[in-house]
């Protein structure tokens, strides 16, 4: 067991984990931060992903250890003051999900596309969302709603 | 939307709270709970008889009031359903239909789902029936209390009910310019009403709630991570569980060694039987502790791959007995006078449902009276597998169905709830069981792997003569030919499936569909004739003939040509009510065989339309999913092992794999609505096999069509995906 500090979604938050303990099982378990979901265990499905400063990074092959120096963004951290992202946003516009349970990681995933990538093509977008899997088979929609999200960022990138 | 959170708050977040009246709740307990308002029941017909004409109080209410509509005070509407949201939308088009009805704001409807202590008995969420009955059953409901609230006013004014209008959550009296929301009626009041099922509904064509694309229910917790699925729940004290699983399937327990697992800190170890556990406070130490656990199995010898169609087709006995055989007129005449003839084999392996969240339960016990929450399609029947597993009644255990992630059919049974009860009862405190994705895979339950032995004639001028069909194991849905044949012999014969199978978007229709719609390409080849034509000229189904054309007519069926690179595919079908027509272009690259599917064209017909925006979202993912098992996805296994428990082994269709897809919809408000989550995927399989003969002259019988490699027992394909 080790006293580690996390920074997640801006707050300092001390936890008493083992340090490989995968962060996923830390967030989820010991931070209560249910958003971020299991899906596969070998970063095969996309569901975990979280930010690590900025990089999308798949939270169940993560020891927790690994996280502590990095700046953590969960599903939960994109919401600023009550107002959605710009993804969740165009996640809602296009209603880009059916059992919503790989969204948080589809969003989170598309976050970080966008961000490295202002107006990225289709082709872009396939290959970077490509270990994001819909089981419900939403992707025509979350592809839509990612272009969506670029035009609104493109529009609103002063901020 | 405040007392919406407050509802939940109760059962999320309150600690001990306990419905009033008992675990289980009765009518005074519904009272009491919700102080007062406007319930709505419906009654046996008996209990209509007596009481008819009747309103109840508190102390009258009959005992087999079976289900409920509330309107509360402050006019938000709680409505109670045994049907669970899985990721399919009728938490908000069953909202939309009892908004309609009542004549009040989308909002201002509340579903109560799948929480056994809270709403009236259920069989489950499966076979596309909600939207079908439950649909009807809630607007029934809803018109009994809309007229009901109008005869309270009528009381309250001492006017005649029939010059009353109930419209956006008011009774209105036009003539006197005066009006109550539904709120002022029911304030103070213990209305109870029962309802006859003779209320005549609002047509399709005059609904403005009902009808229109309104956004999925709650959508914005799903976009910020709030929402809480079943493995989101958590309890004071909870701790997590974990399962001893056998070396393989069938396997029996020879010795087990628990002591040093039991020396772990903060450790109980569950041994009973061939079932052992371990319970700790962390996710983590409970695994630890079952790895410290030493067990040995007995597997026992079983079939593979390899053997799986020769067991499927031995095991079901003389092959032509009179277990369900439909037979008309005389297949083996009519096949001599054919001059087109398909004689043909179809496979299809076991798939996996792999919903995104595996199996998961929170169990929790509070003297012998225990509360599970988990996702299942069907409450009520794990409800029923926990009070056999623990030998408790009925009115101690509750069962709550959070909207959970997805299912597809597999999701019918309880096991996490029951291991996770289990465990909890051994460890005194309350007990989170996750299963992994390998369980998941290996011990839920799969689509059933099938033979399909078709015989088809024609005449030369493409009339079908004669069609016979065999489905060994995979299952009758859609077994049936919705073509005209004057000589039929269509069978089903069960079989001993090597694996645990079970229930699957669309159950067999997808594989018979997959069949019946290649063989029929294979026959309008032989007649030279084209495929849509062919299909046309057999058909007199108008609904079908309106898809078919709807299809072909946005593809452009016809307008260009198959060449070795590209291929077009057509097919059709009808199964619970509704009905699909779907065209195929796929891409072949002539050197490696590679197939992609380029573009969808789907066209469907399932009555009027309860929710355009939800209906084209469900198709369009049929479609997707689809592409899995017509292409790559497969079981694969072995001495009573999966080989491919993992997503890194089991393709699922990604990104990359979906095509452009266009979703034709045919609105038929002059029909009752159907259920649409299922048979949306049956025409994709046929639809790109087709497309790929068309391109290649090469017919792909087996499913998946374009495996990495081919199963063993498996012909080999050469394309590849």
């Amino acid at each position: 067991m080790a006293e580690l500090v996390l920074n997640v979604n801006g707050a300092r938050m001390s936890v008493d984990a083992p340090s490989d303990e995968p962060l996923l099982f830390v967030l989820r378990n010991r931070l209560n931060l249910t958003g971020t979901k299991y899906g596969c265990g070998e970063g095969q499905c996309g569901a975990c992903t979280v930010l690590l400063d900025g990089r999308a990074t798949r939270s169940c092959l993560t020891p927790v250890a690994a996280a502590a120096n990095a700046k953590i963004i969960t599903i939960e951290g994109l919401e600023q003051q009550g107002q959605l992202s710009a993804v969740q946003q165009a996640f809602l516009d296009e209603g880009a999900l059916q059992c919503g349970y790989c969204t948080s990681g589809m969003i989170v995933s598309a976050t970080a596309l966008l961000k490295n990538k202002r107006n990225p093509s289709d082709d872009e977008i396939v290959t970077a969302m490509n270990g994001n899997v819909c089981r419900c088979g939403t992707y025509p929609r979350i592809l839509a709603a990612i272009k969506r999200a670029a035009q609104h960022g493109a529009e609103g990138a002063s901020q | 939307m405040s007392a919406r959170n407050e509802f939940e708050r109760e059962f999320f977040e309150g600690g001990s709270w306990t419905p009033p009246g008992g675990w289980q709740l009765d009518r005074r307990g519904f009272l009491k709970l919700f102080g007062g308002g406007l319930f709505v029941g419906l009654v046996s017909a008996k209990a209509v008889a007596q009481e008819a004409g009747r309103n109840f109080g508190d102390h009258a209410l009959p005992k087999d009031l079976s289900a409920w509509l509330h309107i509360a005070a402050d006019g938000q509407v709680k409505v109670f359903t045994g049907k669970v949201e899985v990721g399919q939308n009728i938490r908000t088009s069953l909202a939309q239909q009892v908004a309609e009805e009542l004549r009040v704001a989308f909002d201002s409807i509340e579903m109560v789902m799948g929480d056994t202590a809270l709403v009236p008995y259920d069989m489950g969420t499966f076979g596309s029936r909600t939207t079908p009955t439950m649909g009807p059953e809630l607007r029934n409901m809803a018109g009994a209390a809309r007229q009901m609230l109008i005869e309270t006013a009528a009381a309250r004014w001492n006017a005649d009910a029939a010059t009353l209008v109930a419209v956006a959550g008011k009774v209105t009296d036009p003539k006197m310019l005066r009006s109550l929301s539904y709120g002022e009626l029911t304030r103070g009041e213990n209305l109870v009403k029962i309802v006859a099922s003779d209320d005549p509904f609002t047509p399709a064509t005059a609904w403005k709630i009902a009808g229109t694309p309104v956004p999925k229910a709650q959508g914005r917790d799903f976009v910020t991570g709030k929402h809480i699925y079943p493995s989101d729940v958590v309890r004071p004290g909870m701790m997590f569980g974990a399962v001893l699983r056998p070396d393989g399937f069938n396997a029996k327990l020879v010795s087990i060694d628990t002591s040093a697992a039991e020396k772990l800190p903060g450790v109980t170890v569950v041994h009973d039987g061939d079932f052992a556990g371990a319970v700790a406070p962390h996710r983590l130490d409970a695994q630890h502790a079952l790895a410290a656990i030493e067990a040995k199995w007995d597997v026992p010898a079983q079939p593979s791959n390899r053997e799986l169609f020769d067991v499927l087709k031995s095991g079901s006995g003389n092959g032509f007995g009179d277990r369900g055989q439909h037979t008309v007129g005389s297949v083996a005449q009519a096949m001599e006078t054919a001059d087109v003839k398909a004689e043909e084999q179809y496979t299809v392996q076991y798939i996996a449902h792999a919903p995104l969240e595996p199996r998961a339960a929170v169990a929790e016990w509070d003297g012998d009276k225990l509360t599970v929450w988990t996702g299942t399609q069907r409450p009520f029947g794990v409800r029923d597998e926990l009070v056999q597993a623990f030998g408790i009644p009925a009115e101690n255990v509750r069962v709550i169905q959070p909207d959970m992630g997805s299912g597809y059919g597999g999701k019918h049974t309880g096991e996490a709830a029951v291991e996770a009860a289990r465990l909890a009862k051994a460890a005194g405190k309350p007990v989170k069981l996750e299963w992994t994705r390998r369980e998941e895979f290996t011990w839920a339950y799969f689509r059933p792997a099938g033979l399909i032995e078709i015989r088809g004639g024609a005449r030369r001028d493409g009339t079908l003569v004669a069609w016979e069909f065999h489905n060994y194991n995979s299952g009758n849905a859609a077994i049936g030919t919705p073509y005209n044949v004057p000589n039929q012999i269509i069978q089903y014969h069960s079989a001993n499936s090597p694996l645990r199978q079970g229930s699957y978007r669309s159950l067999a229709a997808a594989a018979n569909h997959f069949a019946r719609e290649s063989a029929m390409d294979s026959l309008a080849h032989g007649a030279g004739m084209d495929p849509l034509e062919f299909r046309l000229k057999n058909l007199t189904e108008p609904r079908l003939i309106a898809v078919l054309k709807a299809a072909a007519e946005k593809f452009g069926w016809g307008s260009a040509k198959s060449t070795p690179e590209r291929g077009f595919g057509i097919a059709c079908g009808t199964d619970k009510g509704g009905f699909v027509a779907t065209c195929a272009e796929v891409a072949v690259d002539p050197a490696t065989k590679k197939v992609r599917i380029r573009q969808v064209v789907q066209a469907w017909d399932s009555g009027a339309i309860v929710n355009p925006d939800g209906l084209r979202n469900q198709i369009s993912g049929a479609i997707v999913q689809g592409i899995g098992g017509a292409l790559f996805e497969q079981i694969l296994f072995a001495d009573g092992r999966i080989q491919n428990a993992s997503f890194g082994q089991y393709r699922l269709p990604r990104f990359s794999d979906a095509p452009q897809i266009e979703v034709v919809l045919v609105d038929r408000k002059d029909l009752p609505s159907a259920g649409a989550g299922e048979t949306g995927i049956v025409g994709l399989s046929p639809a790109v096999g087709n497309a790929i003969f068309a391109a290649t002259g090469a017919r792909i019988r087996s499913m998946p069509m374009a495996p990495r490699t081919a199963a063993p027992g498996q012909p080999e394909t050469v394309f590849k995906s």
